[in-house]
């Protein structure tokens, strides 16, 4: 009897004692506001400057702001700079707003600006390339900082939206003035820790598992969430996340498997929102090869051809992959860049030459490979949406034509590894800028490989004209002589059949309803433009 | 205790052994640089991270290192969550103990006694029964059961979660999700899946075993004695057929706990499984290394256990034959 009452008086104040460490969120009472969403994957680390990816950029856009923002429809709107203006061709000068403060209450001044940019430009960090045109970062007043360059860069404002703002003293008192870099071989307090003056603030967060955010009080912008708490939630397997939706456990899930998404807006309590990409999926091939390491053909590089990239071109029907395989959301793409995207031109997207297997057929027959040859074909599993699928498709047409295609997919650590390595005669790849201009397509995936240019133009596509016009539009401060730059140079690759582009997939969020959000083709929730019914 | 220090040495060579054949399949995981760095990252920023983190060094100079860092109780940073290995770990760790534990609790407090049952009552109908759906429990993959139960409890009736922990309680180190109500509805479904094919698999081998041993000279004996049934089956012939499930039960649960990796992707269920898929994705070196070695030191703990429950049970176990047996 005793020991029984021993127990439970135990029990009792084990209960009473513990406090939860995390909740599952029960459902929403009615003052508190609830939004509990879930990604495929958590945010890789909070440290703003740790790693250039697309998703952990978007999500901590929620905590951290930059100097200059993204509005519903990706265009530049005022964030931490009130207004910018180049003062001479060499100097960007930002006007910083007033009376901000970071969600711990030190107030946000130029100082703060200053010592981020150059924590951006230290060792270790992944976001260094968004201010490598900065020579010189200087403090005119406590509101106003100059970016001076060493040569002319119009697009800086559009390269700065994912450079994120933290708070000097906090970041001194913290011992993270430098990036959170795995190179250092110590952990980082702004890895896992979170200071900004972003519309929300971490209230609590265990890595991988879940995080739970509210209002940052101190936020300057207009309040037109009603959100009061939000509780983000990796879900891995697609299925449990569109179960998760479904069964009402979370109020919006993202990305949605397009085969689930009749599913969702069927069942009643919930809807799909859809849209397209920024990122193009696209076909490199090796063209600098004398001899194609995984072909029969020897002692020549068929690639080098223009009438084989052209017949591998017109072999591929991208309606029928749009159709059959992305279940009729994808964009299908007739240029290297997406609608959306700094220096888009509706006459650049649109077939060069039509789907047409005969005339494939002939043109490799005046190649003198009336027969075909064989080669291998690299392809993610892991990385792009049905990126596997699109593959054997593509295996398939070309086989159609006489290619005898053997296809190697694999998870993207090892395709990465080897594509990057140029271990590839024929791969799919996708792109999509992340200052979301036409620049870093041409140098990243079109100008031929050196140093810093060309690291993803895996085919080793060489065009001295292309290359010439980058170096160009890289300096030309007049957006319309901009424009007509980015149109030539792409007009040229489309001539040359470079790269083969094949489409931009379609995005799609399932969202309960009584949820509002704004989708935006960048694939980024902006929990700032979430309301609830 | 010579016994028990001879498994002690042992145990540390298993260790060894198993941390190094780990290393030399961690170059076949890809390259982990590529995911560190983001898209802009040259050529020569990314030479300079593998240099920087010893990846373009021998494999055999990456395992000494490894091992002198292990030793002082270092297992480095995780690539993908910048925080200690270490840690890490040791915050999943709960999480896949509970749901393994109480799964196997599930497995064997079901298996057992139903294996018996159908071994003593054979030909019954119910008994044909319980074997073909337990014949189901073995063939259906682990995925499809967790997602139908998922279709089922979570969308259809709304009764339990789909995924998470539900509501945990933190003592000292230790995370409980036992503890709340939301705690315990969150293990039904992940435990029931990741239990189904234990229990299908121990009723199976309890049964085979009883009827085995129903089988041999002592329990006709023990009939001829004119010992009551009831104290035959489950006196003399049960105990005889508890020990080999008690090897299985053992190893399964170094299975159920290392293995939990499918369960844990469907439930998202924060335990070592789930960290240790997205490692794989991640070609994560270090957390790789820390999670292969602390599996090894698991199993090769499980079968001390089992041996160790050999010696109590057996009398017979004692003595030379003991070193000899389950490893």
């Amino acid at each position: 009897m005793r020991l029984t009452l021993l127990v439970s008086t135990a029990l009792t104040a084990l209960l009473v004692a513990a406090a939860p460490a995390a909740a599952q969120a029960p459902a929403p009472t009615a003052p508190e506001k609830v939004f509990r969403y879930a990604y495929r994957v958590d945010p890789a680390s909070l440290d703003p400057h740790a790693l250039a990816e697309t998703f952990t950029l978007s999500w901590l856009g929620q905590v951290y702001e930059p100097l200059v923002g993204r509005g519903k429809n990706l265009e530049l709107v005022p964030a931490l700079a009130e207004k910018w203006e180049q003062v001479d061709p060499t100097t960007w000068r930002f006007h910083l707003r007033k009376g901000v403060k970071f969600a711990d209450g030190t107030p946000f001044t130029a100082d703060d600006v200053v010592f981020s940019l150059q924590r951006v430009k230290k060792d270790g960090s992944d976001m260094a390339y968004t201010v490598a045109s900065v020579t010189d970062i200087k403090k005119v007043d406590d509101h106003t900082v100059d970016l001076v360059m060493a040569k002319p860069n119009p697009i800086l404002p559009v390269q700065i939206t994912s450079t994120y703002i933290m708070s000097k003293d906090w970041a001194e008192k913290n011992g993270a003035t430098a990036p959170a870099s795995v190179k250092a071989k110590v952990e980082n307090f702004a890895s896992t820790n979170a200071n900004g003056t972003g519309a929300f603030k971490i209230d609590t967060r265990q890595a991988g598992v879940r995080t739970v955010l509210v209002p940052n009080p101190n936020w300057w912008g207009d309040k037109t969430s009603n959100v009061t708490k939000v509780i983000f939630t990796p879900i891995q397997a697609d299925a449990t996340r569109v179960a998760a939706l479904l069964s009402g456990e979370v109020d919006m899930v993202y990305p949605v498997p397009q085969q689930d998404a009749a599913r969702i807006d069927g069942s009643g309590n919930a809807k799909v929102l859809k849209g397209a990409e920024l990122r193009t999926m696209f076909l490199n091939m090796d063209q600098k090869r004398d001899e194609l390491h995984t072909s029969d053909v020897k002692g020549k590089n068929p690639f080098k051809d223009k009438r084989v990239r052209q017949a591998i071109y017109q072999a591929i029907d991208m309606e029928a992959i749009k159709d059959r395989i992305m279940g009729g959301t994808s964009h299908v793409a007739g240029t290297m860049i997406a609608p959306g995207i700094n220096g888009y031109d509706a006459k650049l997207d649109s077939r060069t030459a039509p789907y047409d297997p005969k005339a494939a057929k002939q043109l490799l027959t005046d190649a003198g490979y009336p027969d075909g040859f064989s080669f291998t074909m690299d392809c993610s599993n892991d990385r792009y949406v049905n990126d596997e699928r699109i593959c054997q498709a593509i295996v398939g047409m070309l086989g159609r034509v006489g290619l005898k295609v053997n296809l190697n997919a694999q998870t993207r650590s090892k395709y990465f590894e080897k594509v990057l390595a140029r271990d590839t005669s024929f791969a799919m790849l996708g792109w999509q800028p992340l200052s979301y201009d036409a620049h870093s397509t041409l140098q990243d995936t079109m100008n031929t490989p050196e140093g810093k240019i060309g690291t993803y133009n895996i085919g080793n596509y060489s065009n001295p004209k292309i290359d010439e016009l980058t170096q160009k539009i890289e300096v030309e401060v007049d957006p319309a002589k901009r424009n007509a730059l980015i149109f030539e140079a792409m007009m040229l690759s489309k001539d040359d059949y470079s790269h083969i582009p094949l489409h931009q997939a379609g995005i799609a969020w399932g969202v309960r309803k009584g949820v509002n959000a704004v989708l935006r083709s960048d694939d980024s929730l902006e929990l700032k433009w979430v309301t609830l019914d | 205790m010579s016994f028990l220090l001879g498994r002690l040495g042992q145990t540390v060579l298993v260790l060894l052994v198993a941390s190094f054949v780990a290393f030399a399949l961690f170059r076949y995981v890809g390259d982990p640089v590529n995911n560190m760095v983001g898209q802009a990252a040259s050529m020569a920023d990314r030479e300079a991270v593998r240099r920087a983190l010893g990846l373009d060094d021998p494999m055999v100079v990456q395992f000494a290192r490894f091992i002198g860092n292990a030793l002082r109780g270092d297992f480095g940073i995780s690539y993908r969550f910048g925080q200690p290995v270490a840690a890490l770990i040791g915050e999943r760790f709960p999480a896949t103990l509970e749901l393994s534990l109480i799964s196997m609790v599930i497995a064997t407090g079901l298996g057992v006694p139903l294996g018996v049952w159908t071994a003593l009552h054979r030909g019954s109908v119910l008994s044909q029964v319980l074997l073909a759906v337990s014949l189901v429990g073995v063939a259906l993959p682990t995925f499809l059961i967790g997602i139908a139960l998922i279709l089922i409890f979570s969308v259809g009736l709304g009764w339990l979660p789909s995924f998470g922990r539900g509501e945990v309680v933190a003592l000292g180190g230790w995370t409980t999700g036992l503890l709340t109500v939301s705690g315990l509805k969150a293990l039904v479904l992940p435990s029931v899946t990741l239990g189904v094919f234990q229990l299908a698999l121990i009723m199976r081998l309890a049964r085979a075993e009883m009827l085995e041993v129903m089988r041999t000279d002592f329990i006709r004996f023990a009939k001829a004695r004119g010992l009551k049934p009831r104290a035959i089956e489950y006196r003399h012939a049960l105990r005889n057929t508890l020990l080999p499930v008690i090897t299985i039960v053992g190893l399964q649960f170094g299975n159920v706990f290392a293995f939990s990796i499918i369960v844990e992707t469907v439930f998202q269920w924060p335990g070592l499984g789930l960290l240790v898929i997205q490692a794989i994705q991640f070609a994560d070196v270090p957390l790789l290394a820390g999670y292969l070695v602390l599996i090894a030191l698991c199993f090769a703990v499980i079968n001390l256990a089992v041996d160790l429950a050999y010696v109590a049970i057996d009398p017979r176990v004692r003595g030379s034959r003991a070193a000899g047996r389950a490893t």
